[in-house]
């Protein structure tokens, strides 16, 4: 491919040369991410994310990733951290962000500021339990991107579509997956 | 390629399970007309003779079309005869059928794109109390019971089934995955006039930057209706029908549904959009537009605020809200019967442009072959002459080396 003028700072050569590479070795493409998680008191607690398993063979981050996640003050807690429905939405606008920067560099767009606020709409009473018509999790999320590219608006559009139908974090959220979880 | 075959002179017979056109005698919901007008309909040297050339023909008539043409031009069509195996055998194939074998130097696969319903796994666990069918089951309302319908799947099937099935007084629920929008009509002319005269529908496979994705793209939400209507999402909502997201999972009796409506609407909007710029370039660049009306835009899809994310189907009693389930989920073709390495690990016949990976097969018909009008009627002509003069050509090589090996 000849070298582009466009420079997002994404090696989209490497991304397509790994598809097809992949499409001849379809079991190097299953990967297994994980998280670790410590109680430390009451609602705070710590994680941290090291290494992962993918094209075959184990992986380590550069450096061990930790989080704190707690509850706020008006849930009589400490607040040492993001709560944990928050680490969603940073999960979702980063995985939306990468997806925009990505998409844009492969269709020979210039990024110049990429801007994503998110809100998660919540009726708490479903997990105080208070009303059982009411569900746990977000009721609504809203995503608004602000966007300033050399590309008109209906292009702009399509990248944030484009991203949103290549999103992990997208598809975790709008799709049921299945979870279990076990007690040694 | 019966046809072609002959204009090269290569002896040759087709293999039919049933009677000509048999798929389109059995396989097809009876209210069915093709999605491309009467002007469209040509096949090598044989056009349609109407005098309707924007309309659309019914099945009956598809059937008489494709049994004009076989007689016009004598195809030497075996009825009756179904192909239980193709293998390799010394110099050539060996083509097992219930009347009998035959051996052959080269195989045209035209069993086409559309023979199995292809039905996502999930589909097991839908309550049983549930009448569920596919869409190559289904005929017309009146075999379905009364009560809600769930059509799954939005492509040219899905949204033709279910305005029908809503019509006929039984409330449908349609489950709505990525699709392609298209008006009927646009700026005066049929939408596939655009597509022609553009050249879009001519565009090559080995010309377009990701085949994979380009075949699979699902059919266009058309209909062929004598009123040239439009049946996109918003002329569904307009007569009622419910929008749900793509049917994720079936857990305890419920059906449950992608939140992600919304998107796969707004990626269907923008693609249309971008084809109708191609439109009205072309028709700017072609001084179309005094003859036509001007350009213009439809409205966006209309997704609810919060379409539902579940739908308990485990009521299927009078207050339930579905009491049948059509999937309307995509064809795939059955090569069971293949006993050649043409196969790859997910099933899918592996070839360049209809030539197979095995030297002497070719395919037909498939979605996308070798131009975007390939599993179109009139995309054949041109697929078939290129690969009628690469089997000729393969013909003659086979013949040069067996005479130089004597030599």
């Amino acid at each position: 491919m000849a070298e582009s003028k466009v420079q997002n700072g994404v090696n989209v050569d490497a991304l397509l040369a790994a598809r097809e590479a992949l499409s001849e070795a379809p079991e190097a493409a299953k990967f297994n991410w994980r998280a670790s998680c410590k109680w430390v008191n009451g609602t705070h607690s710590h994680s941290t994310v090291d290494g992962y398993h993918g094209l075959g063979e184990e992986h380590q981050h550069k450096t061990t990733f930790s989080f704190d996640a707690d509850h706020p003050a008006v849930f009589a807690s400490e607040d040492n951290g993001a709560t944990p429905v928050e680490f969603v939405l940073v999960g979702l606008a980063s995985c939306l962000t990468a997806g925009v920067a990505a998409v844009a560099q492969n269709r020979e767009i210039q990024l110049r500021s990429v801007q994503a606020n998110l809100t998660g709409a919540m009726d708490i009473q479903g997990i105080l339990g208070g009303d059982p018509d009411v569900r746990n999790g977000f009721s609504d999320v809203k995503v608004t991107f602000d966007i300033d590219a050399d590309a008109s608006q209906d292009d702009i559009e399509a990248l944030v579509a484009q991203s949103q139908k290549r999103s992990a974090v997208f598809d975790i959220i709008t799709n049921p997956t299945n979870v279990s979880v076990e007690v040694k | 390629m019966s046809q072609c075959l002959r204009e090269h002179s290569v002896d040759h017979v087709i293999l039919e399970r049933g009677r000509v056109a048999n798929s389109w005698r059995t396989e097809r919901w009876d209210s069915l007309r093709l999605l491309t007008p009467n002007w469209q309909s040509r096949l090598p040297g044989f056009r349609y003779e109407t005098p309707d050339a924007d309309g659309f023909m019914t099945m009956p008539e598809v059937i008489g079309f494709i049994e004009d043409y076989a007689d016009t031009i004598s195809a030497p069509v075996q009825e009756g005869t179904e192909v239980t195996s193709v293998g390799a055998a010394s110099n050539g194939f060996r083509v097992a059928t219930d009347q009998g074998e035959w051996r052959c130097r080269t195989v045209v696969l035209a069993s086409g794109a559309c023979n199995r319903a292809d039905v996502p796994v999930l589909e097991q666990d839908i309550p049983a109390s549930i009448h569920s069918l596919t869409a190559m089951e289904y005929r017309n309302p009146d075999s379905l019971p009364p009560g809600g319908v769930m059509v799954v799947g939005a492509s040219a099937t899905g949204v033709q089934i279910a305005e029908e099935i809503h019509r006929s007084g039984r409330p449908v629920t349609l489950s709505v995955g990525e699709h392609v929008r298209l008006p009927r009509t646009y700026r005066s002319r049929d939408i596939l006039w655009w597509m022609d005269a553009a050249g879009v529908l001519d565009e090559r496979y080995d010309e377009m930057d990701d085949i994979v994705r380009a075949r699979n793209v699902p059919s266009p939400q058309l209909v062929g209706t004598p009123e040239r209507s439009t049946l996109d999402l918003n002329a569904l909502t307009d007569i009622g029908v419910k929008l749900v997201g793509r049917i994720s999972a079936v857990r305890d009796g419920k059906a449950l549904f992608s939140g992600g409506l919304r998107n796969v609407c707004r990626l269907a909007d923008l693609k249309m959009n971008r084809l109708l710029n191609t439109i009205d370039e072309w028709a700017t660049d072609n001084d179309t537009n005094g003859e036509v009306d001007a350009p213009h835009r439809f409205e966006v899809t209309r997704v609810p605020d919060s379409p539902p994310l579940e739908i308990d189907l485990a009521r299927a009693d009078a207050d339930g809200e579905i009491r049948s389930i059509v999937w309307a989920t995509g064809y795939r073709p059955d090569y069971s019967w293949l006993d050649l390495p043409a196969l790859d690990h997910k099933g899918k016949l592996r070839h360049d442009g209809g030539v197979v990976a095995v030297p002497g097969v070719y395919a037909l018909g498939l979605n996308f072959l070798r131009r975007r009008k390939s599993s179109f009627i009139h995309g054949a002509e041109d697929d078939a002459r290129d690969l009628a003069q690469h089997l000729v050509n393969y013909l003659d090589g086979r013949r040069a080396r067996a005479v130089a090996a004597l030599s």
